[in-house]
């Protein structure tokens, strides 16, 4: 089609501009520099990945621009490729990056090349997630992750940061080495690692329950499912707020995006198994966690338990097998990545000011930074999915899905919602109106230019996709219902 | 005597050996003289088993007793190398200690030279005298700090219990020299069918005489001792190069003369791997020298290479091979940094003194961090692909158990070496150390932490390598 390598040069690029820093950075002046080198390549990557967006053809559920290259002789190709499941995550990753970097002004007082450095390795690594088609280099690049993250959390983190860094670091690593070892029983048993070639072949039935559970161990503490998502409120709550970010706008999406890809698309018949247990965690995740972030007192713990039940909600719309159900969910996982980016950057931003992240060392602040406010009500509302915003459609579709198939399960569903409403708005309540009680919150001074941008970059699409999410859903439609057909089929025929 | 040019490698290390004995002895103060020439020895020994012998199939030399094939060649180039890397490395150590002296290079050359045989052994005498020479050196070595107590002790305590393994590994062969008649590799394995039972008494002490010598549980209480007692850049060698012999000899060992008692030895590498592995992984979470924690993960690492050994395929061989080959690389780097931890001409290896070393020293510790990653096993670095390949060797046998066990005591030892990454990171930064450090020493580590990272770009040529090493015919 084309010779270009788009798809790898989004991979290399930010690795190459984390190249160009490591010789650029270490005296103080430089820190203009280095911001503006990690700046320019990630928006670079994020107008290729537009671009990648233009060309891509949304009629067909094929992989396109595939490159397929020897990696290691007669064993694994470095192949990688789009469709329509990958794409938005793709767009997703090139589109919070650049925020993150700007965020990065007020937070990061030491060390800034380095934190920039991991960033934008992060971001190499990330995109390589979403578009690896084999098995091993999508196991490579979904590992590597860990060790960016590990040092974001434990160098620039809170107090506890380095309890939250190991935490992270070990719970996921001990969910993926079962991982690792199905992609190689996978391998002994098809004789291949390629994606495309095992959604033709179809793994055996026999290996596919254990297979499943392998691949259903990594995900879940990825996700993070109940119970294994422990690990998440500490990581979000001692990472700096860049961190926070990529944390809850991609980290998260991986394990989505593996379930959808890999779950469903390589054990068809496993997936119809074990369906309810997907079903009863996402509902436990949901009503469980929403309650338990009723009751935080820490604005980004609150945020972070939010994100686990909005997380629930994903899972359960993927596991419905149905259009809607899949669609819901990834529209939910983009909507999430943004306003939960949002919120993270929004507490950011009084924390900058205040150093507190307690509820009720805020209350009052509507008068005094009005912008500010403006914005986190439009991300509150966004999180509790009301209508006309991201938050809503993904909702919506999920619940729609899950009414479908299973009444009970889509009724205890949508009192998360409720709930959902409820810490929101009482968070949103303590926060920003009532009275203002500390006195020194008058000095408080509203959203400086760059904050302004970011929180408003995140808000446009955050309401355009409310209101009109149609190039959302034109974009993964087909691939979707391709998948489920193909999924379908196969466990119609038992393969 | 036709294909004397074959162990020409040998002939021309053990002739430099005496040169360099004699030249010691009539010059004085030729300690810096005899490290070069012994360096030139290594390296030119390195090339004529190049050219002489790495395109040879396979060649039975002396009645059979001494086999040159690709795998031998292959591990002593590896041997050489990774001895001239340490030799190198280690003077300025040696120096700043005041013992360097025309011994230590010496030393090592027949420590090295014993490996050599060991490694072209095809014959119970010829290896065992193989392994002796290279013990006996090796016991000199640990105690070259003869000053210092903890070194003295180190030395005898490696003595003894060596001693007292080769006394089984010696009682093991004469089981099975008295069982099949004879002591070569092959004549032992047509004569097999006749007492296996008996036989298994045999290959159990030597193979826990084998253990023994490369540390694997339970065979491992003297590593950590001698490990830390021994000077850091003895205990450079002993990680890297007697590890290279050690599971040549295994392989030979199991896999040409009892390659058909599979089932009775498989079940003992299997356990020897997980012990290893675990306790391995286990036991150097506590550990506050960083020679005593090395020990340990020499031990754990140890455990997984003897894991492709267990799979009875060549697979499973080249996996192992391919381990051990990353493993001295990422030692290598890993000793070159503790080499570098000196204050004051005082070298340090505690773990605390690492503490905030990215602030002072960024490169030095971004190294470090590449290479701990690396032993860790987290992509996309060497050291994970070393695991894999190991594990798909094991899982093409089916063996899950060992597959799952492995993969779970790696959990356990990403622990430890994240907690060093933590010291290096997130604490307080302590007073600089000495930054001027000899080139071969940057260089050491420049190149061992490159090529860790870079590994994965070219993960091919190794196996290409590793892949005409086929015992199993």
């Amino acid at each position: 089609m084309i010779d270009f390598p788009i798809i790898s040069s989004l991979i290399l690029l930010p690795s190459i501009g984390a190249l160009f820093l490591f010789f650029t950075r270490s005296n103080k002046e430089n820190n203009f520099t280095v911001k503006y080198v990690a700046l320019f390549t990630s928006i670079v990557n994020f107008i290729l990945s537009i671009y990648l967006w233009i060309l891509f053809d949304q009629t067909t559920s094929d992989f396109q621009f595939v490159e397929d290259r020897v990696w290691i002789e007669n064993f694994i190709n470095y192949k990688v490729g789009i469709d329509g499941i990958s794409i938005l995550f793709i767009l997703l990753t090139t589109f919070i990056t650049p925020l993150c970097i700007i965020s990065v002004n007020n937070s990061i007082k030491t060390r800034l090349g380095e934190f920039l450095i991991a960033i934008l390795i992060m971001e190499s690594f990330m995109i390589g997630v979403f578009c690896s088609l084999d098995l091993i280099v999508f196991y490579l690049f979904f590992e590597a992750g860990l060790i960016p993250m590990f040092l974001i959390i434990g160098i620039w983190g809170g107090n506890r940061r380095v309890y939250s860094a190991f935490k992270f670091f070990l719970y996921t690593l001990l969910g993926s080495v079962l991982m690792l070892v199905a992609i190689i029983s996978i391998y002994w048993i098809t004789g291949t690692t390629d994606v495309v070639k095992l959604y033709d072949y179809g793994i055996d039935v026999k290996y596919q329950n254990l297979l499943w559970l392998a691949f259903f161990s990594s995900f879940a503490v990825k996700t993070p499912m109940w119970p294994v998502h422990t690990w998440l409120p500490d990581a979000h709550v001692e990472a700096p707020t860049a961190g926070s970010v990529l944390l809850a706008a991609i980290l998260l999406k991986m394990a989505g995006y593996g379930f959808i890809r890999f779950s469903l698309g390589l054990f068809p018949v496993a997936s119809e198994i074990f369906t309810p247990l997907i079903y009863i965690l996402s509902v436990i995740a949901i009503i469980f966690t929403s309650l338990i972030a009723l009751m935080q007192e820490d604005m980004k713990k609150l945020i972070a338990y939010s994100s686990v039940a909005h997380m629930g909600f994903v899972t359960l719309g993927i596991f419905t097998i149905q259009q809607q159900g899949i669609e819901g969910s990834i529209i939910q996982m983009i909507s999430h990545g943004l306003v939960s980016a949002a919120l993270f950057l929004c507490v950011g931003v009084v924390y900058d000011r205040m150093h507190s992240r307690l509820i009720n060392s805020y209350g009052g602040i509507v008068s005094i930074i009005p912008k500010y406010s403006v914005l986190f009500m439009i991300f509150t509302l966004a999180a509790l999915g009301l209508p006309g915003t991201s938050g809503f459609v993904g909702e919506f579709l999920i619940l729609m899905a899950a009414f479908k198939d299973n009444f009970l399960v889509a009724v205890i569903a949508s009192l998360g919602v409720i709930i959902g409403a409820a810490y929101m708005l009482w968070l949103y309540k303590r926060v920003v109106f009532g009275k203002l009680i500390h006195e020194d919150l008058k000095k408080m001074l509203d959203l400086n230019k760059s904050e302004a941008i970011i929180l408003t970059c995140l808000a446009i699409p955050t309401l355009f996709f409310g209101f009109y999410p149609e190039p959302l859903i034109n974009t993964i439609e087909v691939s979707i219902s391709d998948l489920i057909d193909t999924y379908n089929i196969k466990v119609a025929g038992n393969y | 005597m036709e294909n004397l040019e074959l162990v020409l490698p040998e002939i021309f290390i053990s002739l430099s050996i005496m040169f360099l004995l004699i030249l010691g002895v009539f010059k004085k103060d030729s300690s810096r003289l005899i490290q070069n020439i012994s360096l030139l020895v290594l390296l030119i020994t390195a090339v004529i088993t190049f050219n002489e012998t790495l395109g040879i199939d396979e060649v039975s030399l002396f009645n059979g007793s001494v086999i040159v094939d690709y795998l031998s060649s292959f591990m002593k180039i590896a041997t050489l190398i990774t001895a001239f890397l340490v030799l190198v490395i280690s003077s300025n150590y040696l120096r700043s200690l005041n013992i360097f002296k025309i011994e230590y290079p010496i030393l090592i050359l027949s420590s090295v030279l014993g490996m050599m045989i060991m490694i072209s052994s095809n014959d119970l005498i010829v290896f065992y005298m193989g392994l002796e020479l290279q013990s006996l050196a090796l016991y000199v070595l640990a105690t070259f700090n003869r000053d210092q107590i903890k070194s003295s002790e180190a030395g005898l305590k490696y003595f003894v219990l060596s001693a007292l393994s080769s006394g089984l590994l010696l009682y093991g062969c004469s089981l099975i020299y008295g069982f099949t008649g004879s002591t070569n590799f092959n004549v032992i394995a047509n004569q097999l069918n006749s007492n296996e039972y008996a036989l298994t008494f045999g290959i159990v002490f030597i193979l826990v005489g084998l253990a023994f010598k490369i540390s694997a549980v339970p065979f491992h209480m003297w590593a950590p001792d001698v490990y830390e007692g021994s000077p850091t850049s003895v205990t450079l060698f002993f990680t890297m190069v007697p590890k290279i012999a050690a599971l040549t000899v295994f392989i030979r060992f199991l896999y040409v003369p009892f390659f058909y008692l599979i089932d009775q030895w498989q079940t003992i590498l299997i356990f020897l791997s997980i012990a290893s592995m675990v306790f391995g992984a286990v036991a150097a979470i506590g550990q506050k020298n960083l020679k005593r924690l090395i020990a340990y993960s020499s031990i754990s690492h140890v455990g997984y290479a003897l894991a492709g050994l267990a799979t009875g395929t060549n697979d499973g061989i080249q996996s192992s091979v391919i381990y051990i080959t990353i493993y001295v690389l990422m030692n290598l780097g890993l000793f070159s940094c503790l080499l570098m931890m000196k204050r004051n001409n005082v070298y340090h290896e505690g773990i605390e003194d690492l503490s905030g070393l990215s602030k002072n020293h960024p490169i030095l510790s971004l190294s470090l961090l590449i290479i701990l990653f690396s032993l860790a096993g987290i992509p996309p670095l060497a050291g994970f692909f070393a695991k894999f390949y190991i594990f798909k060797s094991v899982l093409e046998q089916s063996m899950f158990f060992l597959a799952i066990v492995g993969l779970l005591s790696t959990v356990v030892a990403a622990f430890y070496y994240l907690r060093l990454i933590k010291i290096m990171y997130f604490d307080k930064e302590k007073e600089k150390f000495d930054t001027d450090h000899s080139m071969w020493l940057k260089f050491s580590l420049g190149v061992s932490t490159l090529l860790i990272l870079v590994y994965f770009v070219f993960p091919s040529q190794l196996i290409e390598i590793v892949s005409r090493i086929n015992i199993i015919q």
